[in-house]
C-alpha cells in the first residue's frame, strides 16, 4: 500500500544553518508514528513542511499522492483542511474567546453546519480535554496547560484525517498528560487518524506510537515499531535513549 | 538529486562545515560594498510590501468578502486615530494662521490670510500631518499586532486551519487604512480651518465671515481632492509597510519592537517621499 506521506530526500536550510540533507520518511494511513530527537534537530520543521508553513530547498513531499510543495495555495488550503497541527505554543488566538478559537476552523472549513451544532461541537471537543464550560473565556485567562490543551481541541474540531502533533504534553502534570495520550490513541480507534507525533516525553512516545522515527544529524537515522526502537543498536537511538536513566 | 549530495554522513558533515563557494564570493562582495547590500536589500523589501500588498487585493476580491473583519478595522483605527488627528490639526490650523497672519499684516493685506491657509492646509498640511502623526500609530500598531501573532505562531495557525492569512488580515487593514485616512485628513481639514479662522478673529480682528469667504473663492474642489488623494495613498502605504514589517519579524518579542521602530521610520519616509511626486503629479494635472 503506498504511504499517505511520503517525504522524500528533502534538503531544508535556514541561512547556512543546515536542517535536512537527504532526508526520507513515510507515514502509512491510520498510523500513530512518533518523531523524536535533540532540541533544535528540525522536528517541528518536518511537521510544518507537510502543510506548506516551510518549503524544502529540494525534495518532495508527497500527501496522498500530491507533492505538496508544488501544489498552488488554493491546493494548499485543501491540503490543510485534511490535515490539522497541534502548535508547540498552542498559538491561540488572543482577540477571540475560546470557544470562537475552537469554532475557528469550523467556520472556516465546514460552512454547511448550524450555529447550534458548532456550538455542540465547540462543547463537545471542550469536554474531551477535560475542560468543559470554558468557552466564554480568554486565551489570556488560562494556565500554560490549559491553553495547550484548548489548542488541541481546535486542532482535532474538525475531525481531521491526519493530526501533527507538536510537543502535545510539553509542560503538562501528569493527568492532564495521560488524558492527552488517551486523545491521541482515540482518535486513531474512532476516526482512524492518522497522527504524527512530535514529542521529548518518552513514556508518552512508548504509550501512543505505532511507529518511532529518531531524527539526527540531519535525517531519519532509525524508524521502526516501539520495541524495534527500543531493541535498536544505532548509537543515535541508544544515546537518546540512555539518556533518560 | 541524491547524486548531488553524498548521503554519508562523515562527507555531509565536511561538506556542512565548508561554505558554499556562492556564499563566500557574496559575503565577500558585502563586505566591500556594504552600500551594494543595503541597496539590494531595500529593493527586496520594497518587492515583498509590493507582493503582499498585490495579492492582499486580488484576494480580497473573492468571496468571503471579510466584511465584519474589515468593519472592525476601520472603526479600530478611525476610533484610534480620531483624538491625534484632530488634536494636530487645530494646532496646525493655529500656528499656520498666525505666521500667514503675521507676515501678511508687513503688507497691509492680513484679510486675505484664509486664501493662504485653506490652501496650505487642503493641499499640504491637512494630509501630510495626518499621515504623520496617524500614520506612525497605526502603522506601529499593525506592526506590533501582526508581529506577536508572528512569534507566538498565531499566523502560521491561521493558515494550518485552512485559512488565509493574507487575506484575513493583511486585506481589511490595507483597505481600513485607505479608506479611513482620507476621511482623518478631511476632519482634519475642517478642524484645522475652525482654529485657523478663530485664531485670526481674536488676535487681528479679521471677522470670520470674510476668512470663510476668502476660502470658498479661493479653494477648488481640486485643491480638496487632490489631498484626499494623497492621504489615500499615504493610508495605502502605511498600511503596506506595517503589515509587511509585521509578517516578516524575526527574533521573537525583541524582533517584534525592532519592526515597530522601522515601521515608523520607512512609512514617515515613504509618505514625505511619495508627497513630493504626487504635489508635481497633482499639479500637473
Amino acid at each position: 500500500m503506498t504511504p499517505l506521506i511520503q517525504y522524500q530526500d528533502i534538503y531544508k536550510a535556514f541561512g547556512k544553518k543546515k536542517i535536512f540533507e537527504g532526508l526520507d520518511l513515510q507515514i502509512e494511513k491510520g498510523e500513530t508514528l512518533t518523531i523524536i530527537g535533540g532540541s533544535g534537530t528540525g522536528k517541528s520543521v518536518l511537521l510544518k513542511l507537510l502543510i506548506g508553513l516551510l518549503y524544502p530547498d529540494s525534495g518532495a513531499i508527497l500527501f496522498d499522492g500530491a507533492d505538496v510543495t508544488q501544489l498552488p495555495e488554493e491546493g494548499l488550503r485543501a491540503v490543510r483542511k485534511r490535515v490539522s497541527m497541534v502548535f508547540q505554543g498552542s498559538a491561540l488566538f488572543d482577540s477571540l474567546t475560546v470557544g470562537e478559537n475552537i469554532a475557528y476552523p469550523l467556520r472556516e472549513n465546514m460552512r454547511e453546519l448550524s450555529e447550534d451544532e458548532i456550538r455542540a461541537r465547540v462543547a463537545n471537543k471542550l469536554e474531551l480535554v477535560n475542560l468543559a464550560g470554558i468557552e466564554q473565556m480568554k486565551p489570556s485567562d488560562l494556565s500554560g496547560g490549559m491553553r495547550k490543551r484548548v489548542g488541541l481541541a481546535r486542532a482535532i474540531a474538525t475531525d481531521p484525517e491526519v493530526i501533527l502533533w507538536d510537543e502535545p504534553t510539553t509542560g503538562l502534570d501528569p493527568i492532564s498528560t495521560r488524558v492527552i495520550d488517551e486523545l491521541i490513541v482515540s482518535m486513531k480507534k474512532t476516526l482512524g487518524a492518522t497522527s504524527v507525533v512530535v514529542t521529548h516525553d518518552m513514556d508518552s512516545a512508548f504509550r501512543v506510537s505505532d511507529r518511532m522515527a529518531m531524527l539526527a544529524r540531519r535525517k531519519i537515522v532509525e524508524c521502526g515499531t516501539v520495541s524495534q526502537m527500543q531493541n535498536s543498536k544505532n548509537p543515535d537511538v541508544r544515546a537518546f535513549f540512555d539518556a533518560r536513566k | 538529486m541524491a547524486g548531488e549530495h553524498p548521503p554519508d554522513p562523515e562527507t555531509t558533515q565536511v561538506h556542512a562545515a565548508q561554505p558554499e563557494f556562492g556564499d563566500m564570493v557574496q559575503q565577500e562582495l558585502e563586505s566591500l560594498l556594504p552600500f551594494t547590500a543595503r541597496v539590494r536589500q531595500f529593493f527586496e523589501q520594497l518587492g515583498g510590501m509590493v507582493v503582499m500588498s498585490m495579492r492582499a487585493l486580488r484576494r480580497a476580491l473573492h468571496r468571503p468578502w471579510g466584511l465584519g473583519d474589515l468593519a472592525y478595522q476601520m472603526v479600530a483605527l478611525g476610533q484610534r486615530s480620531l483624538s491625534i488627528a484632530t488634536l494636530v490639526a487645530i494646532f496646525a490650523g493655529l500656528v499656520i494662521s498666525l505666521q500667514f497672519a503675521y507676515f501678511l499684516a508687513r503688507f497691509g493685506v492680513q484679510h486675505t490670510v484664509g486664501k493662504v491657509v485653506v490652501l496650505t492646509l487642503f493641499r499640504e498640511l491637512g494630509p501630510v500631518l495626518t499621515a504623520l502623526t496617524v500614520g506612525a500609530r497605526i502603522g506601529s500598531g499593525i506592526t506590533a499586532e501582526l508581529g506577536s501573532m508572528k512569534v507566538t505562531e498565531q499566523i502560521d495557525a491561521i493558515a494550518a486551519l485552512g485559512a488565509d492569512p493574507i487575506k484575513k488580515l493583511v486585506a481589511p487593514r490595507l483597505i481600513a487604512c485607505t479608506v479611513v485616512l482620507p476621511v482623518l485628513t478631511a476632519l482634519a481639514d475642517v478642524f484645522g480651518l475652525v482654529a485657523g479662522s478663530l485664531v485670526v478673529y481674536s488676535e487681528y480682528d479679521i471677522p470670520l465671515e470674510q476668512f470663510y469667504r476668502s476660502v470658498v473663492e479661493t479653494a477648488t474642489l481640486a485643491d480638496f481632492t487632490s489631498g484626499i488623494a494623497k492621504s489615500a495613498i499615504f493610508g495605502f502605504v502605511i498600511a503596506a509597510v506595517g503589515c509587511f514589517k509585521g509578517f516578516n519579524v524575526s527574533g521573537g518579542t525583541e524582533g517584534v519592537g525592532r519592526a515597530t521602530t522601522e515601521t515608523v521610520a520607512i512609512a514617515s519616509v515613504a509618505i514625505c517621499l511619495s508627497d513630493f511626486f504626487l504635489t508635481k503629479l497633482f499639479l500637473s494635472l
